[in-house]
Parts: C-alpha cells; sequence; structure tokens
C-alpha cells in the first residue's frame, strides 16, 4: 500500500493536482510539520502545536488538496538538518506568503531580513514594516508568523533584550538562540 | 456544509478498503491501475465537491466507475450502462474478514461477478452488461462464485 500511495503522490505532482504537499521533519525540538505549495514553503508547524489542525488550517485555506508528499520537501527537509546542526546559516527556499497578509506580511517580510545570528527588538520590527508605533501589532505577527524557524522571529526580542514571546515555547526560543550564538 | 478535510485523510481512512474492493472487482494485477485512477480522479474533483458527509460512499462509487471502466476497456463491444454511476453504493461493511480476499482468488467472471453484485450493488443486468455477457450468464458466474466463496468459508 505504501508504494501505490508514494506513486499517487508523484502522478498527483506530475498533473499538477498537488496543491498542498507535506512532510514530518525530526528537529531536536520534536516533530515538525512542514508544508509546501508549488510556489514554495507555505507553513512550518512546530512541536507545540495539533499538526492534524495545522492540516485543516492548509486545507481551509489553501486548498483541500492536501497530501503527504516528502520527496516534495526535499530541499526544506536537508536544509532544515543542516539548520538545526549549526552548519547553515541562510535559508535558501523559496516561500509562499499566502497564510499572511497586510500588516503582518510587512513585519514577517522584514523579520525574514534580520540575519543570522542577530536580533531586533518588536519597536523595530515596527518600524521596518513602516509604523513604528504599532509594536504590539509587531508582536502578533511574531506571534502569527506562518513559517517560524525559516522566517526567524525566534531573533525578534523585547527592548532591553527580554525574550518576549514564541509560538514553540520560550525555551526553544532560548535554544534556538544559543544555538545562533546569540543566546542570552 | 462542512469544510472538506486534507485529501490525505480520505487515504488514511478509505485507502485499504478501496483497493480490496478494486482486488476483488478487476483481480490484484489490474487493482493498482484502478486504484491510482479512482483516487486521481477523485482528487481531480475534490475541490468542487459540496458535501463531505459521505466520503466513503463517494471514493467507492468512484472506485465502482473505475472498476466498470477496466471491464468495458478489456470486454468485447461497447457498453451502454451510463446510468449507473449515480447508484448509491449499499454498504457492504468496513469489516469483511478476509473475503476480498478469497474473492480477488476466484477465476476472473465470476470474480467480478461477486464484486459488480456486492461491492458496486448492480443489478444482474448491468453486470452483464458490464461483462460484455448475457445476463443469464452472469448470473450464472455470481451463482457459481457465491457457491465457490461459501464452500470455502463453511
Amino acid at each position: 500500500m505504501k508504494g501505490s500511495l508514494q506513486r499517487l503522490a508523484e502522478r498527483a505532482d506530475a498533473e499538477g493536482l498537488l496543491d498542498v504537499a507535506y512532510a514530518n521533519v525530526d528537529s531536536p525540538f520534536g516533530a515538525l510539520l512542514i508544508a509546501a505549495t508549488p510556489r514554495g514553503l507555505v507553513k512550518v508547524s512546530l512541536p507545540a502545536y495539533d499538526p492534524e489542525e495545522a492540516l485543516e488550517e492548509l486545507a481551509t485555506r489553501v486548498s483541500p488538496r492536501v497530501l503527504e508528499a516528502p520527496a516534495r520537501l526535499d530541499d526544506a527537509r536537508r536544509e532544515l538538518d543542516l539548520y538545526f546542526e549549526g552548519r547553515l546559516t541562510e535559508f535558501d527556499l523559496p516561500l509562499d506568503w499566502q497564510l499572511t497578509d497586510g500588516f503582518q506580511k510587512k513585519v514577517q517580510r522584514a523579520i525574514n531580513r534580520i540575519p543570522y545570528g542577530k536580533t531586533r527588538t518588536y519597536t523595530e520590527m515596527a518600524r521596518s514594516a513602516g509604523n513604528e508605533r504599532a509594536v504590539r501589532a509587531a508582536g502578533t505577527a511574531c506571534g502569527t508568523n506562518p513559517i517560524p524557524i525559516v522566517v526567524p522571529c525566534h531573533r525578534v526580542l523585547r527592548t532591553g533584550g527580554a525574550l518576549g514571546g514564541y509560538g514553540g515555547g520560550l525555551p526553544m526560543k532560548k535554544a534556538l538562540l544559543e544555538l545562533e550564538g546569540s543566546g542570552r | 456544509m462542512t469544510a472538506l478535510p486534507p485529501f490525505q485523510s480520505l487515504l488514511d481512512d478509505h485507502a485499504t478498503e478501496v483497493m480490496g474492493v478494486l482486488r476483488g472487482a478487476v483481480g490484484r494485477a489490474d487493482a493498482e491501475d484502478c486504484f491510482q485512477e479512482t483516487f486521481l480522479a477523485a482528487l481531480r474533483a475534490y475541490p468542487k465537491l459540496d458535501d463531505s458527509g459521505n466520503l466513503r460512499g463517494w471514493l467507492l462509487t468512484i472506485a465502482q466507475r473505475k472498476a466498470i471502466d477496466h471491464h468495458r476497456a478489456n470486454g468485447k463491444r461497447p457498453i451502454p450502462v451510463e446510468e449507473v454511476a449515480e447508484v448509491a453504493i449499499e454498504d457492504p461493511g468496513p469489516a469483511d474478514d478476509g473475503v476480498w480476499e478469497l474473492v480477488g482468488a476466484l477465476p476472473p467472471k465470476q470474480r467480478a461477478a461477486v464484486a459488480l453484485r456486492y461491492a458496486c450493488d448492480l443489478p444482474h443486468a448491468e453486470i452483464a452488461a458490464a461483462l460484455g455477457c448475457s445476463p443469464e450468464a452472469a448470473r450464472r458466474s455470481l451463482h457459481e462464485g457465491m457457491k465457490r466463496l461459501r464452500e470455502e468459508l463453511a
């Protein structure tokens, strides 16, 4: 049956029917669910979240044609593995931003430009997105980032250096910053 | 209307049963092709599906059509059975205790007759049409197949 399902995913992909491909990926923090559309990586669901809910969100908001197809996510899986080993400092993956929009998307795109090993504050992110006073909204944008780790919202801290929040839990945020050599 | 679940959940829940029914209907060797055709057709139509209430029945109906297409393609003449596609499938029950394995082992005509009758719920005339034989011959194949199954299950 496994071979049949793999063939089905390949044929669906070849016929343009694989709108959302997903895979489960091991990480030092637990299993991640990652998903891609033909345009690029659309979702990274952290271990703290229910993967079933992530799949339902993808089915509702992107397309119900959601299939487990790890082959389509080979590049993303390889880059994530290298990142967790400390051997990759910049992801080179096409991203699909369709699960976000408006001011949040502006903030998230600004977050995507924070270099490895650096941190920024929520206020700086609000400013980068064009509204310095929207600090709370910048925080929300971090919390609703659909592609965490790859879009490094863990690099955004409170003014003064406190960790702030993280959807995957503060221990994970701290560990990611330590991995990148900017731990505190 | 309830939201459509991720297509993967249809595979997780029903792929094994669909494969079992197809093995019964067309035999082990051709079941794989029909399986692929069934789920590709389902995937094509899925986003426009109005009702997510009976996804299992929907998949089995598509599998039924693919099994009929298969028999038609292998048959000696074109067969007018257009209307059967809309027939609702009677629930054969998910627990078949390996019966479909035995069905799959029957001689081809008997196997197809039993599967079309009990998995696809077709009447004798339509089984005959699908198999390209007379209703009498279809009835006989079905009878022989059922007799053999009863013997093996006894």
